[in-house]
């Protein structure tokens, strides 16, 4: 990114020397910083190469980090389907005239914001099995626990979506007749969806971060199988680490992509989207504006 | 309440959300510093200082703050052998305050870089035409109008905050997630009460903080 070159003038000759000692200064700070980074761990001796070795062999990536990859992916998806579906039901619940459905949406959506997905995920592995008397698998403990958290936090963003559809909108559908339960299904909510978009996908990627969780119910993804278990193999834990954070970034580096070019399609389409809230795009949205 | 009228259970439950506040204060006080410090640095004329801050931001705000937190403990304190206090339970807490830090920083950063772009660029024209300097533009003109637009997203990044605290758990820290998962196993038939009464407790002090911040930010909002 080019900075926000409104805040300060075309360097002059001045500012183009302070900038280049600037740049000198802090370019050796930073080298300095990574040359300390390197330090500990070359004194550790961290670049041995048989720390590293084990990812240039087929059979890690084959046995753990590819199984891992596909656990991650699988629990994301499957929780993605379910919020979406638990988003949608909601928002239209708390948009009801009746009461007696918009209260129990809005109080069912604010609470499952507010608590923390590592509680309801235990809540879920550990008291739950009390509860019906046989044990929750460790992938359907994460997946419900992704889906009421990450369902929640998209009922509000539909919520916001449809209400920020134009209301000549639904005003016009309700003059040529149509019902309200039409009006929602065919004015309100394709519209909201299609403005909704970016949100949706960067919200798919606070899910994929928060399947990271599924480690602490030993959930086989790929924090458990690409780190863990690599790590206990190989005694590699911070050479592990890193190739799994490089993983994750990737992908989720790709989806933000795919958010904004979603955002700027939609923006170019005239249509206005909603920014997104930092706080929800860091797995925990606020309790509620 | 059967199993809260246990002074020993009582106090755990009290001990839990202890640790979450102490680590909420001290790494929301953190991760302030350092997320103005990369807010400035990312939108600085120094192309150095610019790559710095993108770089934190996309690595950090991409990588699971579980993956984080491991790695804190794993890599930094075990493998790497950096302590950050001699008490055992201490360290871990520091360690998991690190691993907060860095990971919310970011976010910080991003919520004060889009109240930046918030403000009008004739603002700042208008700061660069009177001959203010780019920290001068900053400080007097631009940051007051973004601070004031950054409440809600700031107000929403620490209640994130408060809630990522529970995986601190993940390392040994006895804090409330982890209290919960104890009092469970040990009172199998009481589950539903034991969970209400955690999550009650942060939804009881999340969701009013939350419409505060609203409250505030709607009160405070430059009106244009």
């Amino acid at each position: 990114m080019n900075g926000n070159p409104v805040l300060y003038d075309h360097p002059g000759p001045r500012a183009k020397v302070r900038n280049a000692i600037l740049t000198v200064v802090f370019g050796g700070l930073i080298l300095a910083l990574l040359y300390w980074i390197y330090r500990k761990f070359d004194e550790k001796g961290q670049f041995t190469k048989v720390l590293w070795e084990p990812f240039t062999q087929g059979a890690v990536w084959k046995n753990f980090i590819f199984p891992g990859i596909e656990g991650t992916l699988k629990a994301a998806a499957t929780a993605m389907v379910f919020a979406l579906a638990f988003g949608l039901i909601f928002s239209v619940g708390r948009l009801s005239e009746h009461r007696w459905i918009s209260v129990p949406a809005g109080v069912v959506v604010e609470f499952f914001r507010a608590v923390p997905l590592l509680l309801m995920i235990f809540f879920i592995s550990f008291g739950v099995p009390f509860l019906i008397h046989q044990p929750v698998p460790p992938f359907w403990s994460v997946v419900i626990g992704l889906t009421l958290y990450n369902g929640s936090v998209l009922a509000e963003a539909f919520r916001a979506g449809i209400r920020a559809v134009p209301s000549g909108q639904s005003e016009a559908a309700y003059a040529v007749g149509m019902r309200k339960s039409a009006v929602m299904q065919h004015i309100l909510v394709p519209q909201a969806a299609r403005a909704m978009l970016p949100v949706i996908v960067s919200q798919l990627v606070v899910l994929l971060k928060d399947t990271a969780l599924g480690y602490i119910v030993s959930y086989p993804e790929l924090l458990q199988l690409g780190v863990n278990v690599v790590a206990a193999n190989y005694f590699n834990v911070i050479q592990a680490a890193i190739v799994a954070a490089v993983l994750y970034i990737v992908v989720n580096f790709a989806l933000t992509g795919l958010a904004n070019y979603l955002d700027r399609r939609t923006q170019r389409r005239g249509i206005k989207t909603r920014p997104i809230d930092p706080g929800a795009a860091m797995g925990g949205a606020g309790g509620g504006f | 309440m059967p199993v809260f009228s246990d002074p020993a259970n009582f106090d755990a439950y009290v001990s839990g959300f202890l640790w979450i506040l102490k680590m909420t204060g001290a790494s929301a006080a953190l991760a302030l510093v350092i997320g103005v410090l990369l807010a400035g640095m990312r939108v600085s004329p120094v192309p150095v200082l610019r790559w710095f801050g993108a770089a934190w931001v996309n690595i950090f705000r991409n990588t699971p703050l579980t993956l984080i937190i491991f790695f804190c403990y794993f890599g930094l304190y075990a493998t790497l052998t950096i302590s950050l206090s001699d008490d055992l339970i201490l360290n871990n807490f520091w360690l998991g305050v690190v691993g907060l830090s860095v990971y919310t920083a970011a976010f910080v950063c991003e919520a004060l870089r889009s109240g930046i772009n918030t403000v009008p660029p004739g603002q700042a024209e208008a700061a660069r035409a009177i001959g203010l300097t780019f920290s001068q533009t900053l400080r007097i003109v631009v940051l007051p109008q973004a601070g004031r637009a950054v409440i809600a997203p700031l107000g929403s990044v620490l209640i994130a905050l408060c809630k990522n605290t529970t995986i601190v758990g993940t390392i040994g820290l006895l804090e409330a997630s982890n209290i919960m998962k104890q009092l469970i196993n040990d009172n199998g038939d009481q589950v539903i009460l034991i969970f209400l009464v955690f999550a009650g407790t942060f939804a009881a002090v999340l969701i009013p903080v939350g419409y505060f911040f609203g409250w505030l930010a709607n009160r405070l909002a430059v009106k244009r």
